[in-house]
């Protein structure tokens, strides 16, 4: 499904040699994989690379066959709009649409009429355990709550690809293992791809892999059956 | 707290630079606008007092009388009461000069007595004139001059120059100068005899100025002269003539001084909207701020004095700009901006501290006043809240107001109905400024009612920034309130500008029936026109029929600046622009009938029925006022009397214009030059109602000159206002654009969601300005116009450059959100979505 292959990456006034080289990875359908490393070795930026937000130095990157990295700003947008679904740490929900307009709002950017868009929007949010608080301002929500409306819109418009920098990093651990295996099960529901970048080696435990980035590429760490 | 001052909250004003630059600015201009037209009128008020108080001299007392003067008898009377210790006769001529545009005040003055009351108009014979010696000054035909009006005229000591009598050139020798009278005053001083006698003026005078005893109490004195003087001869004090004269421009300088004030509001209004911006992107700099221990007080000074900081710097450019402005007004249009009122004069700018001080200090309370509610909302915010991210919407959700509005314009139309303050419509004005906060404070709940009418659509943009408005309306009230102050003003003006233009112009068309328009001398100078030239005109080939007119001042009383007579033929009203109801008297053997002026009316508060007495050759004569009639030329007020009446009261024949209608067929321009041919071609002019008619609305738009000026200001403050708005809101809402980019939304599709805001932010601002600039007209035609200068006008829409105008602003508006935003477009969505920066 994603295939990357001799990703190299490395910023402009940089420390002179790239942040990382020979980044590759595979996933089928349905898998997902935990990302770890130490702060700034380059995690963000590899989520931000496949997302098409920042330009790769060297490497391919393939969904499902097709090559990204020379798709222009445009058609990584429109594409990121189909195929892509994304949770941050900071959440961003948007304070001025109900919980249930921002879980439609990437069905709105498909076009898909309001009254299917709407519908799909509280189905998923029935799936994350919030169609209670459909109509509600998100500025009455908790933390917790307000990712598990992320990870509403981030499949409620059944993306190919998921992916999560640090989704549980503003959440206490209790709650950030409850949030992540339902993200985890979000994505194997949908038949997407999963990757997370985490601190947390209890969350990444979570995922069906872990790798390790460094310097010199991607590293599996633990396998599991 | 200085370092903090210094790093936290001063450095800040570098960080967003164009939103400072802009606020800056914007208070620049209103200082400078204000200044420059306090200077301007200064420095002429200044040079005007001057001018009056140099004419007193050293007067105790002035006696007045019209201008066509008084029998000198009355002077000999004077001269010998007890009271007085110097009397000195004075005879003022606006002398016409025949072939030249302008006009020269002549004082004839008689020169032994004039030595002890006004020294400074006392003349110095010049060596290079042909005759000198002790008597050269009481030559009949030797005339001084000031500096400024041998500058004016350039001209010099022994040429001569020719003033107009009558419809004859006589020409004058220049004997020397009044080196007195300073570099300000153009004025030419001649022997009093000589000047009755040049004038066909014989036993007349205008004015005796006099000095009393020592010990004589003024008021004792004026009151028992008063008691001789023949009707319409007035005994005032020096003060009180000068106060009489300035009060006739203060509606005026009023006027200016309030647009320029509006300005300096404008810019205190976008130190608000940047400040209030600011302060939600720095939400959660502050709340760590509030964190780490610095108290609400700190910090609400922190932030009054970012305000203050640029409300001081933006003062002390505006010092500079308006001692620009008002040099470059100067030398190009004149120390009354171009309305008249000043003529003669040339004054000097020089700087004013106290003025200036002031502006600057007004300067800064705009941006301390702009500063006050963001630094309030800072305050209070619950710092805990505020340091989790994406909040900052709150800041914009702002309680709306809209039961205050109703309140409002309320206040607003009771205070249309209160009587000007000391001639000033102060209530006028406080009126707009409450129709101005109530449409502000309505904004908020329009935006959210017109966003409902948006439900329907599909559009995933519009979706968004209709959301966004409705949700954060406080937003639509920062980036819309500047649009709606300068819509509203924009279009009051413009209502008031096209209403008075048009009346202007219809009140032309019922003034000027005839065919040709002969005038010996404008503003009743120096010309006229003798019995025998107005027969000869009459008889010339081509003329039907002839009207002549004649103009005088009459003083009705101590209080106020005199009216103008006006006699012509009336056919009892029908020739006259009347307004409302009119009567006719019922018995033949009734007073005359007289027709006064709107100013007049209101000035004097007479109306329609009653009886007016008008001091006409020194006796009281009783009329009956017969109607009343729209004049914009005379704010100080007309009376208009049938012309045998005034021939038969006076035994004055003569004529200052001539109305001529053509006999059939006969060719404008052939008669004018056959009249030319016959008076002489120097001494009078011909003009045709449409020359006329254009030269009017040519000065009635030099007038309205400054006005426009300071309209297009608004309006560019305005949209300074929609961008700097937009600009500080899509960098306080970088990180939602940056999750927008995350869902995949294209840079083109978040610039159009911006113009889409801007688009309908702007375009319910323009139409709740729009509104309320109605209602503004309503009351600037109705209230501020009709008690500063005393005329009413036709409210007349300029519909269709309203709708472009407004069309335009959207268009305007749109664009300005969607360049300033492209800012914030330009960042990376990486780094907008990651939890700190
Ligand atoms: N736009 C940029 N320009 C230059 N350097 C950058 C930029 N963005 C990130 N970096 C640098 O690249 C390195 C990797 O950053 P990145 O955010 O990818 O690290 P990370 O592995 O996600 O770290 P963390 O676990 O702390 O989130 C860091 O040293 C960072 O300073
Ligand atoms: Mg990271």
């Amino acid at each position: 499904m994603l295939d990357i292959v001799g990703l190299t990456k490395g910023y402009e006034g940089g420390a002179g040699h790239p942040l990382f080289t020979g980044v590759s990875l595979h996933l089928e359908r349905g898998e997902c994989i935990a990302i770890m490393g130490e702060s700034g070795v380059g995690k963000s930026t590899l989520l931000n690379c496949i997302a098409g937000l920042e330009p790769v130095d060297e490497g391919s990157i393939r969904l499902a066959g097709a090559e990204l990295t020379t798709l222009d700003d445009n058609a990584f947008a429109r594409l990121r709009r189909q195929h892509y679904g994304f949770v941050f740490q900071a959440f961003h929900i948007l304070p001025h649409l109900t919980v249930v307009q921002n879980v439609a709002l990437p069905l709105w950017l498909l076009d898909r009429p309001g009254r299917e868009a709407e519908n799909l929007a509280r189905a998923m949010l029935d799936r994350v355990g919030l169609l209670a608080r459909a109509d509600d301002w998100p500025r009455h929500l908790s933390g917790g709550e307000l990712q598990r409306i992320a990870i509403a819109r981030a499949l409620v418009h059944r993306p190919t690809l998921v992916l999560a920098d640090e989704p549980t990093g503003n959440l206490d651990p209790e709650r950030a293992i409850g949030v992540l295996d339902l993200l985890l099960e979000c994505i194997r529901d949908a038949g997407a791809v999963g990757i997370i970048v985490t601190h947390s080696r209890a969350a990444a435990a979570r995922a069906d892999r872990i790798l390790r980035l460094s310097a010199h590429g991607l590293d599996t760490e633990v396998s599991r059956p | 707290m200085s370092a903090a001052l210094r790093h936290v909250f001063l450095a800040s004003l570098r960080r967003r630079r164009l939103a400072t630059a802009l606020s800056l600015f914007a208070i620049a201009l209103g200082v400078a606008l204000g200044l420059a037209v306090q200077l301007i009128h200064g420095a002429a008020l200044d040079e005007f007092g001057r001018g009056m108080r140099l004419l007193a001299g050293e007067a105790d007392l002035q006696v007045f009388g019209p201008r066509a003067g008084f029998d000198d008898a009355v002077y000999a009377e004077i001269a010998a009461q007890a009271e007085v210790a110097d009397a000195s006769p004075v005879l003022e001529i606006d002398a016409r000069l025949p072939g030249r545009d302008i006009s020269l005040r002549i004082f004839g003055i008689d020169m032994f007595r004039a030595a002890h009351v006004h020294p400074a108009l006392m003349p110095q014979v010049d060596t290079a004139a042909r005759e000198t010696g002790p008597l050269a000054a009481l030559a009949a035909d030797a005339l001084f001059l000031s500096p400024a009006a041998r500058t004016a005229l350039g001209i010099a000591p022994g040429e001569m120059l020719a003033v107009q009598s009558g419809t004859h050139a006589l020409p004058l020798r220049i004997a020397g100068t009044v080196p007195a009278a300073g570099l300000g005053q153009e004025l030419g001083v001649m022997d009093i005899a000589a000047a009755q006698l040049l004038f066909g003026r014989i036993g007349r005078i205008s004015r005796i100025d006099l000095r009393l005893k020592s010990g004589i109490d003024r008021d004792a004195a004026r009151r028992s002269l008063a008691a001789l003087l023949p009707a319409g001869v007035e005994v005032l004090t020096p003060e009180t003539a000068e106060a009489q004269t300035s009060a006739l421009s203060q509606a005026y300088r009023v006027n200016l001084t309030m647009l320029a004030i509006i300005a300096l509001l404008t810019g205190g209004f976008l130190v608000f909207s940047t400040q209030l911006l600011a302060v939600a992107r720095r939400r959660q700099e502050l709340a760590f701020l509030r964190a780490l221990g610095l108290d609400r007080a700190a910090l609400i000074r922190g932030l009054l004095a970012e305000g203050a900081v640029v409300g001081l710097t933006g003062g002390l450019l505006g010092i500079v700009l308006a001692y620009g402005l008002a040099g470059l007004a100067f030398n190009y249009v004149g120390g009354d901006l171009g309305a008249g009122y000043f003529r003669g004069l040339r004054p000097a700018l020089r700087f004013d501290l106290r003025p200036s001080v002031a502006y600057v200090l007004l300067g800064v309370l705009a941006g301390v006043a702009g500063a006050w509610l963001p630094a309030r909302e800072a305050a209070r915010m619950n710092p805990a809240r505020a340091l989790r991210a994406g909040d900052e919407a709150e800041v914009f959700q702002s309680r709306p107001r809209a039961y205050l509005t109703p309140a409002c314009l309320a206040l607003a139309t009771l205070l249309c109905f209160l009587p000007p303050l000391g001639g000033v419509p102060i209530f006028g004005y406080a009126a707009v400024a409450f129709l101005l906060a109530g449409a502000v404070l309505a904004l908020p709940t329009l935006v959210q009612l017109s966003m409902g009418f948006l439900d329907g659509t599909r559009d995933v943009l519009w979706m968004l920034a209709r959301a966004r408005l409705a949700a954060a309306p406080g937003q639509a009230v920062v980036a819309a309130a500047g649009v709606v102050a300068s819509v509203a003003l924009a279009v009051a003006m413009a209502i008031m500008v096209s209403s008075f233009r048009h009346s202007v112009d219809g009140w032309l068309e019922s003034i000027l029936p005839a065919d040709l328009y002969l005038s010996a001398s404008p503003a009743a100078t120096s010309g006229f026109l003798a019995p025998e030239m107005q027969e000869q005109v009459a008889s010339l080939p081509g003329i039907a029929a002839i009207r002549p007119v004649r103009f005088d001042t009459l003083r009705l009383d101590t209080e106020r600046f005199p009216v103008t007579l006006i006699a012509r033929p009336v056919d009892g009203g029908a020739a006259l622009p009347l307004v409302g109801a009119t009567v006719t008297a019922d018995s033949p053997d009734a007073a005359p009938s007289a027709w006064i002026s709107e100013a007049m009316a209101d000035l004097f508060a007479v109306k329609v029925g009653d009886v007016l007495q008008l001091p006409i050759s020194g006796r009281r004569v009783a009329f009956h006022v017969a109607g009343i009639w729209r004049d914009y030329a005379r704010q100080h007020g007309a009376v208009v009397i049938e012309l045998a009446d005034y021939r038969a009261l006076t035994g004055d024949f003569n004529a200052n214009d001539l109305a001529i209608w053509l006999a059939d067929g006969a060719e404008p321009d052939t008669v004018a030059q056959a009249i030319r041919n016959a008076l002489g071609d120097d001494t009078i002019k011909i003009a045709s109602p449409g020359d006329i008619r254009a030269i009017s609305l040519a000065i009635f738009d030099r007038t309205f000159l400054v006005t426009y000026l300071m309209e297009a200001v608004a309006i560019l403050i305005g949209l300074f206002g929609v961008s700097t708005s937009f600009a500080g809101l899509a960098t306080a809402r970088r990180k939602e654009f940056g999750m927008l980019r995350h869902l995949g939304l294209t840079r083109g599709e978040i610039g159009r969601l911006l113009t889409v805001e801007g688009a309908l932010t702007a375009a319910v601002g323009t139409a709740v300005g729009m509104v309320a600039g109605g209602a503004i007209a309503l009351v600037l035609v109705e209230v501020i116009n009709r008690q500063s200068f005393h005329w009413s006008m036709d409210i007349r829409l300029p519909l269709a450059g309203l709708v472009i105008f407004a069309g335009a602003l959207v268009l305007l508006a749109a664009l300005a959100a969607r360049l300033s935003g492209h800012q914030a477009m330009r960042q990376s969505a990486v780094l907008a979505v990651r939890e700190d920066w």
